[in-house]
């Protein structure tokens, strides 16, 4: 029997307390768990029926208290239970939770007199059950101290008198598999099998200085391997160190004496597991290399063997380090058995997850766990051999068959550096064929498996990011942007990025203006932001462009199968030319521009990203303009010099109409700037020779997001690529101004007048750096500062009125610039999600949450 | 925004009595959206002219406007302002409403005349452009005169615009004239500004009751003064045709028709799904999923067969779902029947484990709305994942098209298609499909059956193999 003062239970375990009425459980519970962690039958009872002693309640509370254990357990969170337990069929389904959530089960018993339960009892007044039911309950409970182990539970202990129960001390061990504050750097080291001068070249290449010690002056009978890692770094062996290889022992002693030292780790393979049962004098089956093995140990002092099987015996399925950033386990390991223990979870570490079939080679089909994988963990395996590892959502496989005349390889964490030895031989033949005919392995099976999950996107969520932390999507959000993305949107491969929404400046209040440079710069300054840049706003269609360097880039890069150059997409990810020639055309232009700037090299990148505007709006605005906007400009010029006739005709015959003939020739004019306002943005387009395409951020290129560079670098560096093809390329003008400088500001506000009255929309204005901190959060990344007549295509032909602007001037920002800054936090995670070569799941719930956002209700003229 | 009604009819200035409105003075009425303004622009014995002018605040008009429940007008940029519309119809009411009513104090008997007028609006919008504003006014007596405006003269591609000015001239009652007016005007601008109730059929059949049954137009009149309520529609057929009358279920099925797009003079859509309902039945199964189900015709007609247990939808559009879930009457199915259906939003391009178990899975008019690069994702979704033992599939036989008399030459039946196949490009598609995943295909025709273009839909039924 265990230590009865203290009870050491595994820290994620579910507790079940087990005694009669009065033992004390709730006491004890109170005492030892957190309340959270205690869930009460009595409470649960209480919870349905408002009245914690109502027995026919009690098949409801225990249906309330078994799902709210198991959804502690999922989440990894230990539970107590407090109810009598004394009944084996009431511990039955407590069990079944503990072994499907993979944790252990803990029994803690009350075996107290009855004799003081009766009298506890008494002094309870909600406890008007009669003598004869704690009879009963103690009677169980004895009935059931024998028969606990056998039910499963791994922990027991028992308490038989009030003494016992005051002295206990509860005490949460780490699990085995928990080694999350070892932080490494780690050299993981793939399968072995018995290939120890592969091994031994692969350490020295990662730096590994092994030196063989001969027994005697303090080194253990038999000689061990002195080895000294590079500094502060760490071997981890993924199992099937044995078998098949032409030095099995080698491999071992290297292993174990490096664990020993504390310079490795290593977890268990099928191998391992089967060769331990075998040392154990166990029936097994001597094949798979098993066969070489044993004759490679019968060559090795018994006192070897032993110390062989001690060691497997040792090993823990799977180990969860680096603040659970990373777990590694010889055949992976699912997310819900990460850091557990179970019969499931180490039967999965050492074999994987097999469908239950066996393929044309008579090997078990193994089910794709790493497909579905979409833990934060990343998890790194062997088992199966590849020739190539492969990322695959966050997970690769480093056992690149060895033994079969592969190679060894290792991976440098957290560089993600991989290193390989290619085998000497061929050691072993494999029951599959590993690599198929010819010279040349196959390439790596696709880095990502392109196809998104709709538990990826559907429902409400919270997206991380960098920026802003937890970033909340609501859940009829997320059905909008659902339609959107999947009726509209181009290949989710392609949307790495998708642009916020910008708010306005706060409202100008000089006369005849809604919006004006003043209050821009006010805004930043007022945010401790001192220098803003100033950029002319282009009215055309936002469009954001991913440029290869050659087709196969893109395939490599991007995933994708079609042969392209990249995407030309709009701010809600669809397409933006209908016809593919012209997109292909525009693209074959800018890969062009960006060669001859040499900005290929100089971003040491072969495929860009970037933010722009494309020109003129009639392009991708046709239908809009002629529904809307032109048809309002054509029925205003219908009517209005039609009403302007009639009242002159009545003024001629006298008619006191005089006010509201000059009011509607007011209105008349007002139609006429309105037409000519939008009539400028429009032009045919026959081709490309008739597009403008202007770039302003330059957002990302291999390796890198550039939101560390400054707008400046962006404008420049864009300026650059724009000298290559001025035909198509539109460099935007723009300046730096001191927000703190009055000289400064009033310079570009008579710009911003030259350029508006010229009939531009306006400027956008930005912080110098791209990501802002402002007072108490991230300032605005940009605002827009429109133009009078350009402001007519928003607000309507006639709203520079006296009476329509002061009614214009009431509008709130608030929202348009929350949305702002959570859609800009999400854009800039997708890049940098991206470039860090992340699964697809996880860019695109980047970008999906920015549609998503996109769907939300906000004034459509801000 | 400008009505002008002239009478040549002497003394002209009489015209003052009729409206109830003196031409020698300026008046103004406040109105809901704005002011409307009648003023005379000339009066003489021969001739008089009588303006109404609405003074619509185009910002008002987004900012407070209350009078339309769930359509606000959302943007500023709008013609509303500009054209004679409801609005023209609400001022008709309000400031000429004697007249409208055919009543005048001081000419009653002159109210009661037919007398000749002008009348001419500024800017009429008409969806349907001249001819139909023609249609509708000529069987009424008027010599019709509009002229049209570009859209914009600066980009003669953009077309023409809707607006005209129009002008009409009959020797009518002047109370005709309004009636005309006030229910064609909206009519021809195809909007309303307010929300369309049984109250409306009341003032149709008070305005419209004397002279709407004799029009050739009257039910495309109906329909669209009724904005497309059928159950409107076919309620105010009834009262205004008190005699002879058709069946106003036919008239509805006539509607539907009409509004129905270029296939339904076949009743394809009927034919489709028989045919989908009899390939599942032989196929045995009896836990179906109809991907992609839009407004549910296809999972009502499942519902109807108790062969088959489980009756799943999934639809991408939350809108299409909502209209799905009230056509299926779920909260009025009785409990048993309620648990085997589901209803779910999902779409065809991501892995979705809601779709595994089932026997059959149809996906019907539903892949050529898909971008032809996201096929690829569609073809793994339902044949590598879901994994069904059956997949029903159709998808338009784009050979077929030249049938189509409303449709134009090498257009799509739908707008929204992203692609039609031919016969011989569906098969390779389909195949290729089959072949990959393991599947056997067989097609089927669906509809009429040209000899040399095969059907209007076409199928493939694939087995797992």
């Amino acid at each position: 029997m265990h230590d009865r003062a203290k009870l050491v239970i595994p820290e994620l375990s579910l507790v079940v307390l087990i005694g009669a009425s009065g033992a004390g459980k709730s006491t004890f519970a109170r005492e030892h768990f957190r309340p959270t962690e205690v869930l009460s039958s009595d409470f649960c009872r209480g919870l349905v029926s408002d009245d914690e002693n109502q027995q026919s309640a009690t098949s409801d509370a225990f249906e309330v208290l078994h799902f709210i254990a198991a959804r502690r357990l999922a989440r990894g969170r230990l539970v107590v239970v407090d109810a009598t337990n004394v009944q084996a069929e009431a511990r039955k389904p407590l069990l079944a939770l503990a072994r499907e959530y993979h944790c252990l089960p803990v029994a803690i018993v009350f075996n107290l007199p009855e004799r003081l339960l009766h009298e506890r009892n008494r002094q309870r007044p909600d406890r008007d059950f009669g003598p004869h039911v704690v009879r009963r309950q103690r009677q169980e409970l004895r009935r059931s101290l024998s028969s606990l182990e056998r039910e499963g539970f791994r922990y027991l202990y028992v308490l038989s008198s009030p003494e016992e129960v005051e002295a206990a001390v509860v005490e949460r061990q780490p699990l085995w598999t928990n080694r999350t504050w070892e932080h490494g750097p780690f050299d993981i080291v793939g399968d072995v099998h018995g290939c120890f001068d592969e091994l031994v070249a692969l350490l020295e290449r990662l730096g590994y200085e092994m030196r063989w010690e001969p027994e005697g002056d303090g080194v253990p009978a038999g000689g061990r391997y002195q080895v000294l890692p590079p500094e502060g770094r760490k071997a981890v062996f993924l199992g099937d160190l044995v078998d098949r290889g032409p030095n099995t022992p080698g491999v071992l002693r290297l292993a174990m004496d490096m664990v020993a030292a504390g310079v490795g780790l290593c977890v268990p393979g099928n191998h391992e597991r089967k060769l331990l049962r075998k040392l154990k004098g166990r029936n097994v089956q001597v094949t798979h290399g098993l066969a070489e093995t044993l004759a490679q140990l019968e060559q090795e002092p018994t006192e070897f063997q032993a110390r062989v099987a001690k060691f497997l015996d040792g090993l823990v399925s799977h180990y969860v380090l680096d603040d659970g950033k990373l777990v590694v386990a010889h055949a992976g390991l699912k997310e819900g058995l990460q850091g557990r223990a179970s019969r499931a979870v180490r039967e999965f570490a050492l074999y994987g997850e097999t469908t239950g079939e066996t393929d044309e080679f008579g090997l078990p089909v193994r089910y794709p766990w790493a497909r579905d994988y979409r833990g934060q963990a990343m998890v790194v395996y062997g088992h199966t051999p590849v020739p190539e590892p492969a990322w695959l959502n966050r997970t690769t496989n480093l056992d690149t068959g060895c033994v079969f005349g592969g190679k060894l390889s290792a991976l440098r964490y957290p560089e993600l550096e991989l290193v390989s030895v290619p085998a000497a031989r061929t050691y072993y033949q494999p029951a599959r064929p590993f690599l198929p005919e010819g010279e040349q392995a196959p390439p790596a099976e696709p880095r990502q498996d392109g196809l998104l999950d709709i538990q990826d996107v559907l429902g409400g969520r919270a997206v991380q990011t960098r920026l802003l932390g937890p970033v909340t999507i609501r859940e009829e959000r997320a059905a909008a942007a659902l339609e959107v993305m999947s009726r509209f949107a181009l290949d989710p491969r392609w949307l790495i990025y998708l642009p916020p929404t910008m708010s306005p400046t706060e409202t100008s209040q000089a006369p005849g203006l809604l919006e004006h440079p003043a209050e821009a710069f006010a805004y930043y300054r007022h945010e401790g932001v001192p220098q803003v840049v100033c950029e002319e706003k282009h009215m055309g269609s936002r469009a954001v462009l991913i440029v290869c360097r050659d087709e196969a880039v893109a395939r490599r890069r991007f995933d994708v199968g079609e042969a392209t150059l990249g995407a030309c997409y709009t701010r809600t990810g669809r397409r933006f030319f209908d016809a593919p020639a012209l997109e292909a055309e525009v693209l074959g232009r800018v890969r062009a521009a960006l060669e001859a700037s040499g900005l290929w090299e100089e971003l040491r990148t072969d495929w860009v990203c970037l933010d722009c505007e494309l020109l003129p709006w009639s392009a991708k605005a046709q239908e809009l303009l002629r529904h809307q906007y032109a048809a309002a400009g054509a029925a205003s010029r219908a009517a209005l010099p039609e009403a302007v006739a009639s009242l002159a005709q009545a003024v001629a015959r006298g008619q006191e109409v005089g006010a509201l003939l000059e009011r509607f020739q007011g209105r008349a004019a007002m139609a006429e700037r309105y037409v000519e306002a939008y009539g400028r943005y429009c032009w045919p387009v026959h081709s490309v020779a008739d597009l403008r395409l202007a770039p302003f951020h330059l957002l990302a290129s291999e390796g890198a997001a550039h939101v560390g560079k400054d707008h400046w670098w962006h404008m420049e560096t864009l300026a650059r690529l724009c000298r290559a093809d001025e035909a198509l390329l539109l460099a935007t003008p723009c300046r730096v101004v001191d927000v703190t400088d009055t000289a400064s500001q009033d310079e570009a506000v008579r710009w911003w007048e030259a350029l508006t009255e010229r009939g531009g929309e306006g400027m956008v204005a930005k912080p110098l750096p791209f990501v802002a901190q402002g007072r108490r959060r991230l300032a605005q990344p940009a605002v827009k500062c429109r133009g009078r007549e350009y402001l007519r295509i928003i607000y309507g032909p006639e709203y520079t009125a006296p009476e329509h602007l002061e009614q214009l001037r009431q509008r709130s920002l608030a929202t348009k610039r929350a949305l702002a800054l959570r859609e800009f936090a999400l854009g800039v995670e997708a890049l940098e999600r991206f470039v860090r070569q992340e699964p697809l799941y996880r860019v695109h719930e980047c970008v999906f949450a920015v549609l998503a956002l996109e769907s939300e209700p906000v004034d459509p003229r801000l | 925004m400008l009505l002008t009604i002239t009478t040549t009819h002497q003394p002209a200035t009489d015209l003052g009595y009729l409206l109830y409105k003196h031409p020698g003075r300026v008046q103004s009425f406040e109105l809901a959206f704005g002011q409307a303004h009648v003023f005379y622009p000339e009066a003489s014995i021969e001739r008089c002219t009588a303006a109404l002018l609405l003074d619509v605040d185009p910002v008002g008009l987004v900012r407070n406007w209350r009078g339309r429940p769930g359509q606000a007008l959302e943007q500023y940029v709008n013609d509303r302002p500009y054209v004679a519309s409801s609005f023209l119809s609400v001022a008709i009411a309000q400031v000429y409403g004697t007249a409208l009513a055919g009543r005048s104090k001081d000419r009653p008997e002159l109210a009661e005349t037919a007398i000749p007028l002008q009348a001419r609006l500024a800017a009429l919008p008409c969806r349907g452009g001249e001819a139909l504003l023609r249609r509708l006014l000529a069987p009424l007596g008027y010599q019709v005169t509009a002229r049209g405006y570009p859209l914009d003269e600066r980009f003669p591609d953009w077309g023409q615009s809707r607006y005209f000015t129009v002008e009409l001239a009959a020797t009518r009652r002047l109370s005709e004239l309004l009636q005309h007016l006030y229910v064609l005007v909206p009519v021809l601008d195809d909007e309303k500004h307010y929300w369309v109730d049984e109250e409306e059929v009341q003032k149709l059949v008070r305005h419209a009751g004397e002279w709407l049954q004799g029009h050739p137009e009257r039910e495309l009149i109906v329909r669209r003064y009724l904005r497309y309520r059928p159950h409107l529609a076919r309620e105010a057929l009834a009262a205004l045709l008190e005699e002879d009358q058709p069946d106003p279920d036919e008239a509805a099925a006539h509607q539907h028709q009409e509004e129905a797009a270029v296939e339904a003079p076949l009743g394809l859509n009927q034919q489709r799904l028989g045919t989908v309902v009899a390939v599942l039945k032989s196929a045995g199964a009896r836990r179906v999923v109809d991907l992609g189900c839009g407004e549910g015709r296809l999972l009502a007609a499942l519902l109807e067969d108790s062969s088959f247990e489980v009756v799943a939808g999934m639809e991408v559009s939350p809108r299409a779902l909502e209209v799905a879930r009230s056509r299926l009457r779920l909260d009025r199915l009785p409990e048993a029947r309620r648990q085997q259906v589901r209803l779910f939003q999902g779409s065809l391009t991501y892995r979705d484990r809601r779709l595994e178990g089932y026997d059959a899975a149809t996906v019907v008019e539903v892949v050529e709305h898909l971008d032809p690069p996201r096929l690829a994702a569609f073809e793994r979704v339902v044949f590598e994942f879901a994994r069904p033992d059956t997949v029903v599939l159709t998808t338009p036989n784009r050979e077929y098209n030249v049938r189509f008399e409303r449709l134009s030459a090498g257009a799509f039946r739908h707008r929204d298609h992203r692609f039609e196949w031919t016969r011989a490009e569906f098969q390779a598609w389909a195949a290729r499909v089959a072949r990959r995943f393991g599947y056997a295909v067989r097609f089927l025709p669906v509809g009429p059956e040209d000899p040399a273009l095969g059907s209007p839909t076409q199928m493939g039924v694939f087995t797992h193999a």
